[in-house]
């Protein structure tokens, strides 16, 4: 059996059911939309950004059914009834107020880890999945043993970091804080910057 | 962008039929080298058949080794203990391509299936044979850094991206492929091609035939294998040449190896020259450059790729000692850390 919509070249549109933040979304759209475009131009999401729209960058990053995932080479329609959670989403509430936030947005913040922003909710997004991965077990292209566990405490763990976020560009090098954050959110202490003022210096 | 019909079956069959009945229908896996192609104009498919719904989601013991469902993601793939333990090239290789969220995404045939990166294939303002039959090579004359320096033609210079597919060649992989025809078993060795007067045609596949799963066989060599990369930052970028190595070491000599070379040609490329020299040998710093250097008595260089060969000689010495080493079968003569 194969489901069809748009039974023609000029019948293109598209009936999708998407859950972005806990929100359900009906909407129509364009058999050509990326994810991207039909959050941010549909569903008026724009808690995604758009860097390159090539793959090549990381600002589109959301979390795809729990995993991360760019949504600039994703065709929506490929991707009817999926869940997404983008940077807002992952507060504990709506809105996010102070307290709220998921530990990598606190730790961000903490650690002054942007100076634009505008990569900053593809780097939330990606940070929280490659944490995941690491509690997973799974290993990086720096990881010497590959049937060992990675060890999070282990000297390695910048490296493992590093590359593991080696899919989200920062224009404006906030790399050095951005990993800073992303060990305080994995909960481990750092010997970086420890307070904002000190990072922007 | 063209639109698109865009139809999802749920089995093998029907998207086989899909795409056979129609000339102008392509297959879709995870999107992320397709959806670049549509954006730039480079594929202008009239009907999108989707094959992330068929059931081809698994990885599952095969006849001593593994069957890796065509829909497997990258990343899955890499993480799978067994991959991990017994077939680490494999697992090296994914893990040294693209990144942690294309990895999600990308398929285990869609990587093998994707196409090359030479610009202007991605460039539809200029003339290129794969892209359009007839229209000429702009990178013969033009930007060469990354050109092949073995087996190209006079027609296309192009490498083959794919970082999985060279390790799937050191590990015997075969690819299942489901045709119009029926069932048919296609070895790595022999999926890809070399461009000739065909570049438009990056594997013997033709059109119709559905990827349906990778076999990696029970290998002698497979367990004591790996991949090193070498590109121009330290991550997330694509290879300027890479080696698959594997070896069934006996004692201190090579019982039997695989050496597979990417970046370097339209395929990956099987070092058997280099392999026949290396057999019975002891792997020291000086056996692998020479047999290196037997591998590339026919390489051919422009000024723009003229550090290939050097590169990949190195690499190779690189891999192989290390293997070597992991062994405990190396000898300390000309390997350094
Ligand atoms: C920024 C960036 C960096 C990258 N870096 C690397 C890298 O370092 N190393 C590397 O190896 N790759 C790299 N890639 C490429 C990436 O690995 C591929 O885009 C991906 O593997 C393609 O898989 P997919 O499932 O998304 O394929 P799709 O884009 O869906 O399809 C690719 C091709 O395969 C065909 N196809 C898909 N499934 C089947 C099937 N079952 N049977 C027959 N045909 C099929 C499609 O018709 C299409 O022609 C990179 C990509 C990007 C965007
Ligand atoms: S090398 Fe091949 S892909 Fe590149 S421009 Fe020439 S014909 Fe096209
Ligand atoms: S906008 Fe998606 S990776 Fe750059
Ligand atoms: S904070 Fe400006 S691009 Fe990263």
């Amino acid at each position: 059996m194969t489901t069809q919509t748009g039974t023609s070249p000029q019948d293109t549109g598209h009936h999708l059911t998407l859950t972005v933040d806990g929100r359900a979304h009906e909407v129509e759209v364009d058999v050509r939309s990326t994810l991207l475009d039909t959050l941010r131009e549909r569903l008026g999401v724009t808690t995604v950004k758009k860097g390159c729209d090539h793959g090549q960058c990381g600002s589109c990053t959301v979390l795809l059914d729990g995993r991360r995932h760019l949504t600039c080479l994703s065709l929506a329609v490929q991707h009817d009834g999926a869940e997404l959670t983008t940077a807002d989403g992952l507060a504990a509430t709506e809105g996010g107020g102070e307290g709220d936030l998921h530990p990598v947005q606190q730790a961000f913040l903490d650690r002054d880890a942007y100076q634009c922003g505008y990569c900053t909710p593809g780097q939330v997004c990606s940070a929280v999945g490659a944490l995941d991965e690491l509690k997973q077990g799974h290993p990086s292209h720096v990881t010497d043993d590959l049937e060992a566990e990675v060890d999070l405490d282990d000297d390695h763990l910048d490296d493992e970091l590093r590359e593991r976020m080696s899919g989200n560009l920062c224009r404006c090098g906030a790399y050095v804080n951005i990993l800073a954050a992303i060990k305080d959110a994995a909960g481990v202490a750092t010997d970086g910057p420890t307070t904002t003022e000190e990072a922007a210096r | 962008m063209r639109t698109f019909t865009y139809v999802r079956p749920d089995d093998v069959a029907s998207a086989v039929e899909a795409v056979a009945a129609d000339a102008e229908a392509r297959f879709v896996a995870g999107g992320s080298n397709l959806v670049d192609h549509l954006k730039l104009g480079v594929a202008r498919p009239g009907t999108l058949v989707d094959v992330t719904r068929l059931g081809l989601d698994a990885i599952e013991p095969h006849e001593g080794g593994l069957r890796v469902g065509a829909n497997v993601r990258n990343s899955d793939l890499a993480a799978h203990p067994v991959v991990r333990q017994r077939y680490p090239a494999v697992a090296r290789a994914l893990l040294a391509g693209a990144s942690g969220q294309i990895r999600h995404q990308a398929t285990t045939a869609g990587n093998l299936l994707q196409r090359t990166r030479c610009v202007y294939f991605q460039d539809v303002t200029t003339p290129c044979h794969k892209r359009e039959p007839g229209s000429g090579c702009s990178a013969i004359e033009g930007y060469g850094r990354y050109n092949a320096i073995l087996g190209a033609s006079g027609s296309c210079v192009a490498v083959h991206p794919s970082d999985l597919a060279v390790a799937l060649t050191a590990v015997d992989a075969v690819v299942v492929v489901q045709g119009p025809g029926g069932e048919r078993r296609v070895p790595m060795t022999e999926l890809h091609r070399l461009p000739g007067d065909r570049p438009q045609d990056d594997t013997v596949l033709e059109h119709g035939d559905l990827v349906t799963a990778v076999e990696l066989p029970d290998s002698p060599v497979a367990g004591l294998s790996t991949y090193y990369k070498a590109r121009d930052r330290a991550s997330y970028a694509f290879a300027l040449v890479s080696v698959a190595a594997a070896v069934d070491l006996d004692g201190d000599t090579v019982r039997d190896l695989r050496v597979v070379w990417g970046g370097v040609a339209h395929r990956p490329w099987r070092a058997t020259t280099l392999e026949d020299r290396l057999r019975g040998q002891r792997l020291t710093e000086e056996t692998i450059a020479a047999a290196a250097d037997a591998e590339l008595a026919d390489a051919v260089t422009g000024a723009d790729n003229a550090y290939k060969p050097a590169m990949v000689r190195g690499a190779t010495v690189h891999a192989l000692t290390g293997l070597a080493r992991r062994a405990g079968a190396a000898t300390t003569e000309g390997i350094d850390a």
